[in-house]
């Protein structure tokens, strides 16, 4: 089945969402491969469904929860190893106060 | 798996194939010469003897260990050291297993030829000019060219079989919760599973054993208890019912894997089970079930990697915001397949395509689960190929990801399921000149891997088709 092709703005919509920034010519790219893909997806309209329940996971469990008990944990130390930027004990990030930050 | 040898001479060996054959199979990402050795000296000398004592093995580098790095085959985590190990990994440390080290995948583990790694692509020790399979395909390769008698590997649709099929060995996905999966690095948290490459069956069982069992650490691990995976597996199939679905028997199939399907079919009958036909109806709706459920979960799972706390961090420019940081190092960090991936996720999680696409498919996900139910209410096992085809040309695939997707018809509607699986090598199809190795794929109902594995090691016994290796 043929899909709708994806607009280059709503491709560029879901890649905003996404927090990824594309080149046009992935835009392109991108848009014409997730087009050929949703259109095969459209065979799931063939189906009767309407008295399925949607299952999202198979074990059928729900939230297990755990004692509030204090245990081990990683330490500082360790953390700060695998952060890209530091001032230890706190990872650096860009100023998000102040100057109306995009996020 | 042999212990012809004390383990500072099996962990040589192992290290001096690695070095011969690796450079033509780029199937490791990261060697732990030293360490493995060193570790291999320690066991000689530890009165303490487990299962798997002094026998060099290698994991999938979605697997974190405390040493070394967990990279994921990701520009993202190209650097990453993990300050942890994964629960199953550790399991086959305490029982005595040395790693050799790292193997590649594809990228996060999307993929189904092993292509999609920032490392290059792994090659078929069958055929150098062909892929191993996803995304686990250094693992399989690894197994498969001689190097190590087992690898981990994780299967979220099929990245255990499908690699284990094109090698010609043993892939095993339990059933979703037997393995924890803390450790494991998340793709989709309702499908991902790690499972094992083995050469044999009982190499299987004898891994299955050591790293199967609850884990407080992971939520989703199951609490069934873990029945003796390796006392039953000489007990013969006579009076086993196999159900064989009819939409397995697909014109899509390639000639090949139709003439080794069809004889290990005769092969189950004249070992005296009964095959059963059934219905699989909605098995050519998995695939988009599949690749909707899937995505989602991807995009949600990998939200977390924004350059903050750990992996790639862009470097800004001026005037750039936190946005920038997000964007910039999650589009240098992930390779084109992730980033497609996670855009189909965001898309089909998003409101108004919600109920089209991802409540459909949980909608279908439940009567995949159903059907499977019915045919087990009858049967003891089903029977199917594990790919439609054989391996095929590196680079053959790349630019049309949906006929790659396509290659996963017959393992994905299982994790969907969530059922236990494995592939077992069956025959080979001749392509080009070449043997390339065709495996077949068993399905049992969840928790019963103790018969799923007794019923794959008669086929081995009765076949014999593991006893071939590639010359490379």
């Amino acid at each position: 089945m043929s899909h709708e092709p994806l607009s280059p703005d709503y491709v560029r919509r879901i890649a905003k969402l996404s927090r990824l920034s594309l080149s046009d010519a992935q835009v392109a790219e991108y848009g014409s491969r997730m087009t050929a893909v949703l259109g095969y997806m459209d065979r799931l309209r063939e189906l009767k469904l309407d008295d399925v329940e949607p299952m999202a996971n198979v074990g059928g469990t729900t939230n297990r929860l755990d004692e509030d008990t204090p245990g081990p944990t990683l330490s500082n130390e360790a953390l700060m190893k695998i952060a890209p930027d530091t001032v230890p004990p706190f990872v650096k990030v860009p100023k998000v106060l102040g100057e109306g930050g995009g996020a | 798996m042999s212990r012809a040898g004390n383990a500072p001479e099996l962990v040589r060996a192992s290290i001096d194939r690695l070095k011969s054959v690796n450079p033509r199979l780029n199937a490791f990402v990261e060697v732990f010469e030293s360490r493995a050795l060193a570790d291999a000296q320690a066991s000689a000398i530890n009165s303490k003897r487990g299962p798997l004592a002094g026998i060099p093995i290698a994991l999938k580098d979605n697997l974190c260990l405390a040493y070394g790095k967990t990279t994921c085959a990701s520009n993202m985590l190209r650097n990453y050291e993990s300050p942890y190990t994964a629960t199953a990994v550790q399991k086959l440390i305490d029982a005595g297993a040395i790693i050799v080290g790292k193997t590649n995948m594809d990228e996060f583990a999307m993929g189904s030829s092993c292509e999609h790694s920032c490392f290059g692509p792994t090659f078929n020790p069958w055929d150098v000019s062909r892929i191993p399979g996803g995304s686990s395909g250094g693992s399989a390769a690894a197994v498969a060219a001689g190097i190590v008698p087992l690898a981990l590997g994780s299967d979220t649709g099929g990245s255990v079989r499908q690699p284990a099929s094109h090698c010609g060995i043993v892939g095993v996905k339990p059933t979703y919760g037997r393995v924890s999966r803390y450790g494991l690095v998340a793709y989709a948290s309702s499908l991902d599973q790690i499972g094992t490459l083995t050469r044999t069956v009982e190499d299987a069982a004898l891994a299955l054993s050591v790293i199967c069992g609850h884990d407080p650490l992971d939520t989703t691990s199951s609490q069934e208890p873990l029945p003796d995976l390796l006392g039953p597996l000489n007990t013969p199939v006579e009076g086993l019912k196999l159900a064989v679905p009819r939409q397995a028997r697909s014109d899509a199939n390639h000639p090949d894997v139709a003439r080794v399907f069809d004889e290990a079919i005769a092969t189950y009958k004249q070992l005296g089970a009964t095959i059963v036909d059934v219905d699989l109806p909605l098995l050519d709706h998995g695939i988009a079930a599949y690749y909707i459920v899937a995505p989602a979960e991807a995009s949600s799972n990998l939200a977390r990697f924004d350059g903050i706390r750990y992996g790639h961090r862009a470097k800004l420019e001026q005037g750039d915001d936190l946005f920038d940081l997000y964007c910039k190092s999650r589009s240098e960090g992930f390779g084109p397949e992730v980033q497609r991936r996670i855009m189909l996720g965001t898309h089909v999680l998003s409101s108004g395509y919600y109920d089209a696409y991802y409540n459909t498919a949980l909608k279908v996900r439940r009567r995949i689960k159903q059907d499977f139910d019915r045919v087990f209410a009858d049967c003891h096992a089903v029977l199917m190929p594990a790919s439609p085809s054989p391996a095929w040309k590196v680079g053959e695939k790349l630019s049309d990801p949906l006929a790659m997707y396509l290659e996963d018809i017959y393992t994905v509607t299982i994790n969907l399921a969530g059922l236990p699986a494995m592939s077992i090598p069956a025959g080979f199809a001749s392509v080009e000149g070449k043997q390339l190795p065709v495996g077949v794929q068993l399905v049992s109902p969840a928790f019963d891997e103790a018969r799923m594995l007794r019923i794959a090691r008669q086929f081995e016994r009765a076949t014999d088709q593991s006893a071939r290796t590639p010359n490379v």
